[in-house]
């Protein structure tokens, strides 16, 4: 019998009083999809950097085909045949695809063999990417493909995947599952870090659970039901959201013939866009990331004032050529995609960070009122629940799913008119998701109109009344939730949707389901 | 081999530890030069680190040193903070004491009856508005055809320099004064107060702490203070925000414009008590060395500006007591900086010894 691709064997990691990982223990078969389940913050990531060799652990043994081995930085890891795709990508924004690749191959290697490579890569794995295309003109989600095909130049016996399919439509990840299996198939090793159970039912072999930096239990998930697995994770049933009836009022936020050049040459232009949406719905936009709802969202927000004023309405007023602090005033908010560096300033406190988009902490002359900034900023932790150590923690210190929290939570405790948010849940764990959807419909319940961009259709079909597509920078008519199917929205997402029908000009009959 | 390795959170203890290893660096160079040079290290470290501590006069003049410093350097931590690369200090220090130089001079010339008190709220405001026109240019030019403002403000220190000179050369040359290019001297009424009886050192320091103290309300006290310092290090949270990042370019160079200008006005009629070419000493540029071995900080900018003052008195001691060259406070000021921004890199990242492969 051959021996495990990997073993761990007693991985212990502290950080100061936390202990991330308690005495752990995982074996991954060569070939074999090996899923690591868990909450966020269970541990799941440190122990991924331990195996990477990011972090050293403090005690334990790791064994890589079946000789102990110490791996004391990811360089080691490569050379050892053991690739990583992080969930935050590393690429510089300017350089292209190829060049990203190529700085971080061995020197000596020519550029354009790198783009041959990478062309060869995708084809054999039947992920559509273009090497001399530079990265900052890319969607998250092809971001994600640009990690995925510098892992696999390297020829890993090992690959370890954090949180893949937040980003991708339901059909990618039907051929991200294809590529996986390919990849098995050849006798790669793959570890699949997620918290999406019927993903991890779909693909993995196995299933090793983490709570709270200990090992739960190592499972079959195909003879496990979504229920038990969640039960596993998170040590109890998964939270009900509330039932719904929407009782849609009036239009709060009118796009009409929205029309806008690209901003840059790989961007999209956006054509002819019209929805609306009203006080007390939730309308979802669906789609492929990178086919507009950037420049949408942008248009939207008040971050790309260059729309004309009567092309965008809140409230009956003109605000499309307004900044974002004017149509923030008549109660319009926005919760961007990005959380650090847009949504919030990493190196600021988060007591701070409300003062990106709340002034309600601000005194004569603009002076700060400390005290009730951070008093402002431990109610919003309480609220939602956000584990910070307090108001003066940097925003950079939070995990992910966290600051999401805190990001979402600020905005709705602005009792916005209007709620626009990108991704709400993307690569935030079970608990939070439905926290997060549970406000977004409590907010929606107390009349505020809501707009929700996202590339989860569960999510879209969970949380929305109705639901529009973007695809190539045009807007499908909307339908409403309840007669919508995920074939239907998939065959949009390619752009073939029927020639704007009487539903386009009445979209008020999605109210409800 | 060593090599650098990412901390996964930056050290505190090194962002305090930095300036100070930086320094110790400085003066272990300094005695290597000094013995190079054939003097006795010991001797030449005392004349830069212990001779301009010494007694009352050496205090007040340290003080006088640091005033330009200070009030460059703050306006140069508001440009920094809000991502504006204001290299210009010099150029806007030269105007304001060419618009403060100016008015003293009209006072002086056409007799205007003026007491001290009275006049020297109008040197600050005329040196304020000079420094501050020279740097609205800089905002003009960027801000209207997106000129680089690190080249046009370089550039412009060469422009004010060369106006100064055409001035004291030409028009405002004293008529009495042998055919020197300088002013005449300046009027008793326009000098600017002194804060110590038989001291030069004068009410331009108390502006500088003052301005000091403002500008640390100003940046981590104030709405406008942190939209500036966001817009500067995290731009699309500012867009996202809101916020405006023309006021911010604006308002940081017009501010640091204005400070450098205060100083230019309060050397003319301080110390100098009449225009000539050298008014100054380079001190806009130093000011930038000030202000990151500051910390970027407005406090900071206080001690670092003290610390640069002992290297400039320290230097002229040394040329006239040791016979040591006088280019040497130059180079030790380059030798702060380069070790400072070196000792920074262990903030973030820190040196593991790893076997060479």
């Amino acid at each position: 019998m051959t021996a495990p691709r990997l073993e761990l064997r007693h991985v212990t990691k502290r950080f100061a009083s936390l202990v991330a990982n308690d005495d752990v223990a995982l074996t991954v078969e060569p070939g074999e999809i090996h899923a690591v389940l868990g909450e966020n913050g269970a541990g799941k990531s440190t122990l991924m950097k331990v195996v990477y060799g990011a972090l050293r652990p403090d005690a334990g043994e790791i064994l890589f085909d079946g000789v102990p081995v110490h791996v004391r930085s990811p360089h080691e890891a490569r050379e050892l045949g053991i690739a990583m795709v992080f969930q935050h990508f590393s690429l510089f924004d300017t350089l292209t695809v190829a060049e990203n690749v190529w700085l971080g191959l061995s020197r000596g290697v020519r550029l354009q063999s790198v783009v041959d490579g990478i062309r060869a890569k995708a084809a054999e794995y039947g992920l559509e990417l273009e090497p001399l295309r530079p990265v900052h003109t890319l969607s998250v989600g092809e971001r994600q493909r640009v990690e995925i095909v510098r892992a696999l130049l390297g020829n890993p016996r090992l690959l370890i995947l954090d949180e893949p399919t937040s980003v991708l439509t339901p059909q990618a990840v039907e051929r991200l599952f294809e590529t996986l299996r390919k990849l098995a198939g050849t006798g790669c090793s793959i570890l699949y870090i997620s918290h999406k159970l019927d993903e991890i039912r779909a693909l993995c072999h196995r299933c090793t659970v983490l709570r709270a930096g200990r090992v739960v239990g190592t499972t079959d998930p195909t003879r496990e039901t979504t229920a038990s697995l969640s039960r596993m994770m998170i040590g109890a049933e998964p939270p009900e959201l509330p039932p719904r009836a929407s009782t849609a009022g009036e239009v709060a936020l009118r796009v009409r013939g929205l029309t806008l050049h690209r901003h840059d040459r790989f961007g999209v232009d956006l054509e002819g866009i019209s929805l609306e949406v009203r006080a007390g719905e939730i309308v979802g936009i669906a789609g492929v990331s990178g086919n507009g709802q950037q420049e949408l969202l942008g248009a939207l927000s008040g971050e790309d004032p260059r729309a004309a004023p009567g092309e965008i309405e809140l409230l009956g007023n003109a605000i499309g050529a307004m900044g974002a602090a004017a149509r923030r005033g008549l109660g319009l908010h926005f919760v961007p995609e990005e959380r650090l560096g847009r949504g919030a300033v990493p190196g600021l406190s988060l007591a701070h960070n409300l003062l990106l988009t709340r002034r309600e902490s601000l005194r004569a002359m603009g002076w700060i009122d400390g005290r009730a900034l951070n008093a402002q900023a431990e109610g919003i932790i309480d609220r939602f629940g956000v584990k910070a150590p307090g108001p003066a923690a940097p925003a950079k210190s939070l995990s992910g799913g966290n600051l999401q929290k805190y990001i979402v939570g600020r905005e709705i405790d602005a009792v916005p008119k209007v709620l626009i948010v990108a991704q709400p849940t993307w690569g935030v764990d079970v608990g939070a998701t439905a926290q997060i959807r549970r406000e977004l419909l409590a907010l929606r319940d107390a009349g505020c109109a809501v707009l929700v961009v996202s590339e989860e259709l569960d999510e879209l079909f969970e949380v929305a009344d109705r639901l529009h597509v973007m695809a190539k920078g045009r807007l499908s008519p909307s339908i409403p939730t309840s007669a919508a199917t995920v074939e239907l929205i998939g065959e949009w997402m390619s752009g073939l949707w029927a020639p704007p029908a009487d539903e386009a000009a009445a979209p008020a009959t999605g109210a409800g389901r | 081999m060593i090599q650098l390795e990412v901390r996964p959170t930056p050290s505190r203890l090194m962002s305090v530890l930095s300036p100070v290893i930086a320094l110790a660096f400085t003066v272990a160079v300094a005695a290597v030069l000094f013995a190079a040079l054939g003097k006795d290290p010991v001797q030449g470290l005392r004349v830069f680190l212990v001779e301009p501590l010494r007694g009352a006069r050496g205090l007040t003049e340290l003080g006088l040193k640091a005033t330009p410093l200070i009030l460059c350097s703050l306006g140069l931590v508001l440009c920094y903070r809000s991502n504006v690369w204001n290299i210009g200090a010099e150029g806007q220090y030269l105007l304001g004491a060419i618009t403060g130089g100016g008015l003293a001079l009209w006072v002086t010339v056409a007799e205007v009856p003026m007491a001290p008190w009275a006049f020297f709220p109008l040197l600050v405001l005329a040196g304020a508005l000079g420094g501050a026109a020279w740097a609205a240019l800089v905002a003009f030019l960027r801000d209207r055809f997106n000129a680089n403002e690190i080249l046009v403000s370089l550039m412009l220190v060469y422009v004010a320099n060369l106006l100064l000179s055409w001035l004291v050369f030409g028009p405002w040359k004293d008529p009495n004064g042998f055919n020197f290019p300088q002013t005449a001297s300046f009027a008793a009424a326009t000098e600017v107060p002194r804060l110590v009886r038989g001291m030069r050192l004068n009410w331009g320091f108390g502006v500088a702490l003052a301005a000091a103290a403002a500008t640390w309300v100003f940046l981590f006290r104030t709405y406008r203070g942190m939209q500036l310092q966001i817009g500067g290090s995290a731009r699309a949270a500012a867009r996202y925000a809101g916020f405006s990042s023309r006021w911010a370019l604006w308002t940081s160079l017009l501010v640091s414009g204005g400070l450098a200008g205060v100083a230019g006005a309060c050397e003319a009629a301080g110390p100098m008590g009449q225009l000539t070419p050298y008014v100054s000493n380079g001190y806009g540029f130093t000011a930038i060395i000030v202000a990151f071995v500051g910390r970027l900080h407005p406090l900071g900018c206080v001690l670092s500006s003290v610390l640069l003052s002992m290297f400039l008195i320290g230097g002229e001691l040394a040329q006239s007591r040791v016979g040591l060259p006088a280019a040497l406070s130059g180079v030790f000021q380059g030798v702060l900086l380069l070790s400072l921004l070196a000792c920074d890199t262990l903030i973030q990242h820190r040196l593991r010894w790893a076997a060479s492969r």
